[in-house]
């Protein structure tokens, strides 16, 4: 403890900014940070296709080009890089510049099994691990105050791997179940007050309930059909809240499109929009402190299947957006969709390594130290943190 | 209502069930479980293996393998099993020798270890399981032995490629004779070697099913030594040297800590823990002795304080609601919901087996939350009254409060949530 607290005074002597020592000091700092985890792996190639890259028709066919401009074309970023259809609202943040898209991105692995690619994209280890990146990162704050919610939030049924671990985090699902009446918890509350194995995590439990249920109670947008939207907006409300919590994690499943993946497509990828601006629209003033990255396991072949679908890839696309970044830009090394140019002569070739960003968004927005970094993505100092992707606070 | 019947079903089976007359002699009923468990249907090593290999190449074929109905099938017997002990202690050895739905192949597998390898042998000698279990796709595909290949054997392309020593690392750690048994680097490198070349296939002339087989072309040639001892090259090498971790003494204490922390308490007496041991060294590994043992320890028979999994509340829950069939897919769900998927540890070391894995806040909120949903449901349906349910899921072992509380409850589904929720419910 005393090494940490040298640490940080050691940097705030370097002056390296207020907001820097404010969150390192405690949950009282105000940048946001939300990762939405798209499972099954996003064809990047599809969201976010490089029309200016004539491979793209000679792989996928003419009608895999999203032309911009025709029935179902690309919204155009730069010229040589557009946006699915679906994806309004995330071509209007662009437009705003607050996004930032990337391409030919993927983690360390070359593993093409969802499960263990998920986990090491969570993990952020070599090897499988037990604890997330994220919540390893956190582990280098200090403990919140009593009575004050936890920093990190998981939103949803299951706890994801990225938010598990040493450090306590929060965790909310909507209540849509009929929940216990008030009398009823109490009489558990007082139960469970003198077992000794249950007694914290069930106290500790009743409190999260209570301060999501405070932040969010009787939103109109918790009835919501749409389980992402809704989940999303929750996710905003509770971060806009002070106290609150600052760093949340989310995920949106089905992006295994081996089959039909056009139409299929065509709805997740509207979904993940809405949910977006929902997010964007229940943070309220605090997006301007915010930072979502959206990421996904791996990309998907660069060729269609005989099933109109694509099958398990390396090199993907991933995001950045909210009012903290400096967007408006395409961020990819391309290299290119000639067939001598893909990976094993079917994935897109990764030349952005994932956890340059991950660690930006540590260290730079959430301006948490290096010891962060370290216990986030341990042994790999050489992938350093991608410059510039963050609006001076 | 007997207190020591209802510490069996809840203690060393599944809890009980309203259907389920509880057992009038509860020793002689757990002895009467600890027998050769009659074989259980599925899909054979052929159809696994087809599934599997279609799958490799084509991941949108079946894309959960033959998970979901196998899955279905156990849960069942989870559910409806009058054989509670057995069913419990099944479990035990499929997560001491775990496999994970999170590594590939898996999938189509997993089903076939758990009937084929684990069960057969959970009342015969460790050892067998062992064998079985190390010899079985799921296993070597879980821990990375088909990737392995001794540097000195005809497919190591002198040193090119090397062997994997996931396998050997975590069998000498967890399945055996754990950090304790006193070996070094050395050893985990040595045991990788000794188990080059065990792998899947499907026999020399390809007309067998698929399964083990060992792929000399792989296996790295001349005698290996392990923890002082030494083995002959190729199979049966191997063999051999599992033979001899499975009788090793610290295996032996490893495996009845196992037991007893599973079924005595985190922190299990000394006693308990070295009359276990002594009759697995007695009887060469029997587990079916270390099973008639444990009944007969005093210690198992101390007032319930092991923290249920979410798996076991669930279990707990759904049996004591007297769910029948369609109470399969809702528990495979919940295990999900529960963040306890079905055969899908997170790590090789397998789900946990004390407190602190099972008493985090959002584990006991969703524990709440899916009790306070069910308790609608009984609150219209069920036939019996909440007090009626307390007594018959607890009994005596209910605490006086509890039941007055329930009896005194607002309203029926208030009176259930009682019921399913109170800390009483989450211990076994």
């Amino acid at each position: 403890m005393m090494q940490r607290r040298l640490f940080l005074s050691g940097i705030s002597a370097l002056g390296l900014g207020a907001s820097r020592l404010a969150l390192a000091a405690g949950p009282a700092g105000d940048a946001r940070l939300v990762v939405v985890n798209l499972r099954g792996a996003l064809d990047g190639l599809a969201a976010v296709p490089p029309i200016g890259d004539s491979g793209l028709a000679a792989l996928r066919g003419e009608a895999w080009a999203f032309e911009p401009g025709t029935e179902g074309g690309a919204l155009d970023l730069d010229g040589r890089f557009g946006l699915h259809p679906s994806l309004e609202g995330m071509h209007a943040l662009f437009t705003a510049r607050e996004a930032l898209v990337f391409h030919a991105v993927a983690g360390p692995w070359r593993s093409r099994s969802h499960f263990e690619a998920q986990d090491l994209l969570e993990g952020g280890t070599e090897r499988r691990t037990e604890s997330g990146w994220l919540n390893r990162a956190l582990s280098v704050l200090p403990a919140e105050p009593r009575g004050e919610p936890r920093i990190g939030l998981s939103l949803g049924s299951a706890m994801p791997l990225l938010m598990r671990g040493n450090r306590p985090v929060g965790s909310f699902t909507v209540p849509d179940l009929p929940r216990a009446a008030p009398e009823t918890l109490e009489v558990l509350a007082r139960w469970h007050a003198t077992d000794p194995l249950l007694a914290s995590g069930f106290s500790d439990g009743l409190r999260g309930r209570r301060f999501g249920n405070a932040a969010v109670g009787g939103d109109p947008a918790l009835r919501d059909r749409d389980g992402f939207r809704r989940l999303s907006h929750v996710a905003g409300r509770m971060l806009a809240q002070r106290p609150g919590p600052r760093v949340a994690a989310l995920d949106l499943g089905g992006w295994d499109t081996h089959v039909g993946q056009a139409a299929r497509l065509r709805g997740l990828l509207a979904q993940l929009d809405a949910g977006l601006l929902a997010l964007r629209d229940g943070l309220g003033d605090a997006w301007g402190r915010t930072a979502v990255l959206v990421m996904t396991e791996f990309g998907r072949t660069a060729r269609v299947n005989g099933s109109a679908g694509t099958d398990h890839g390396t090199g993907g696309a991933a995001f950045l957006l909210g009012g903290a970044v400096a967007g408006g830009r395409v961020i990819a090394d391309w290299p290119g969709l000639l067939p001598s140019r893909l990976l094993e002569g079917r994935d897109l070739l990764p030349t952005l390594d994932l956890r340059r960003l991950a660690k930006a968004l540590l260290r730079d927005h959430l301006a948490l130290p290096e010891e962060a970094l370290e216990r986030a993505f341990p042994g790999s100092i050489a992938v350093t943190p991608l410059p510039g992707l963050f609006r001076p606070a | 209502m007997s207190a020591r019947a209802l510490h069996a079903v809840t203690r060393f089976g599944l809890g009980p069930r309203p259907d389920q007359p509880l057992p009038a002699d509860p020793e002689r009923w757990l002895r009467a479980q600890i027998r050769t468990p009659a074989p259980l249907p599925g899909p054979d090593a052929a159809d696994c293996g087809r599934v599997s290999r279609l799958r490799r190449d084509d991941p949108g074929f079946m894309p959960s393998g033959y998970f979901p109905q196998e899955a279905r099938a156990w849960l069942g017997r989870l559910l409806l099993s009058p054989d509670g002990f057995l069913e419990r202690w099944t479990d035990l050895w499929c997560n001491h020798l775990c496999v994970s739905r999170r590594a590939a192949g898996v999938s189509s597998w997993g089903g076939h270890y758990h009937r084929t390898a684990i069960r057969p042998h959970v009342f015969g000698r460790f050892e067998d399981m062992f064998l079985a279990a190390m010899r079985h796709p799921a296993m070597l595909n879980y821990l990375d032995n088909v990737a392995s290949y001794g540097p000195g054997s005809r497919a190591g392309q002198n040193g090119r490629l090397t062997a994997n020593e996931n396998l050997a690392r975590e069998t000498l750690e967890l399945h055996s004779v754990t950090l304790e048994g006193g070996y070094a680097q050395e050893d985990v490198a040595s045991l990788a070697l000794i188990l080059t070349g065990w792998n899947i296939g499907r026999g020399p002339d390809y007309r067998e099913p698929e399964g083990f087989l060992f792929r000399g072309i792989r296996h790295e040639p001349g005698p290996k030594r392990l923890m002082g001892e030494t083995f002959p090259e190729g199979e049966e090498g191997g063999v051999a040297a599992l033979r001899f971790l499975a009788r090793h003494p610290c295996t032996y204490r490893n495996l009845a800590r196992r037991i007893a922390t599973h079924f005595i308490a985190d922190d299990p007496p000394a006693a308990a823990l070295a009359r276990l041991e002594a009759s697995l060294s007695a009887s060469g590994g029997d587990l079916g002795e270390a099973a008639r043992t444990l009944v007969a320890l005093p210690e198992a028979w101390q007032p319930l304080r092991k923290l249920a999994s979410q798996q076991d509340y669930a279990v707990a829950v759904l049996r004591g609601i007297g769910a029948g069939e369609e109470g399969v897919e809702p528990l495979l769900n919940r295990l999900g919901a529960f963040d306890q998927p079905l055969w899908m540890p997170p790590a090789p070391i397998g789900w946990p087996d004390k407190a602190p894995g099972w008493n985090a806040p959002e584990q006991l909120m969703r524990r709440l939350d899916w009790v306070s949903a069910l308790s609608s449901g009984l609150a219209a349906n069920f036939p019996l009254d909440p007090p009626e349910l307390v007594e018959r899921l607890r009994g005596p072992l209910a605490p006086e409060e509890v039941r007055l509380a329930v009896a005194r409850a607002p309203s029926r589904r208030e009176g259930f949530i009682l019921a399913l929720a109170h800390p009483g419910m989450h211990r076994r």
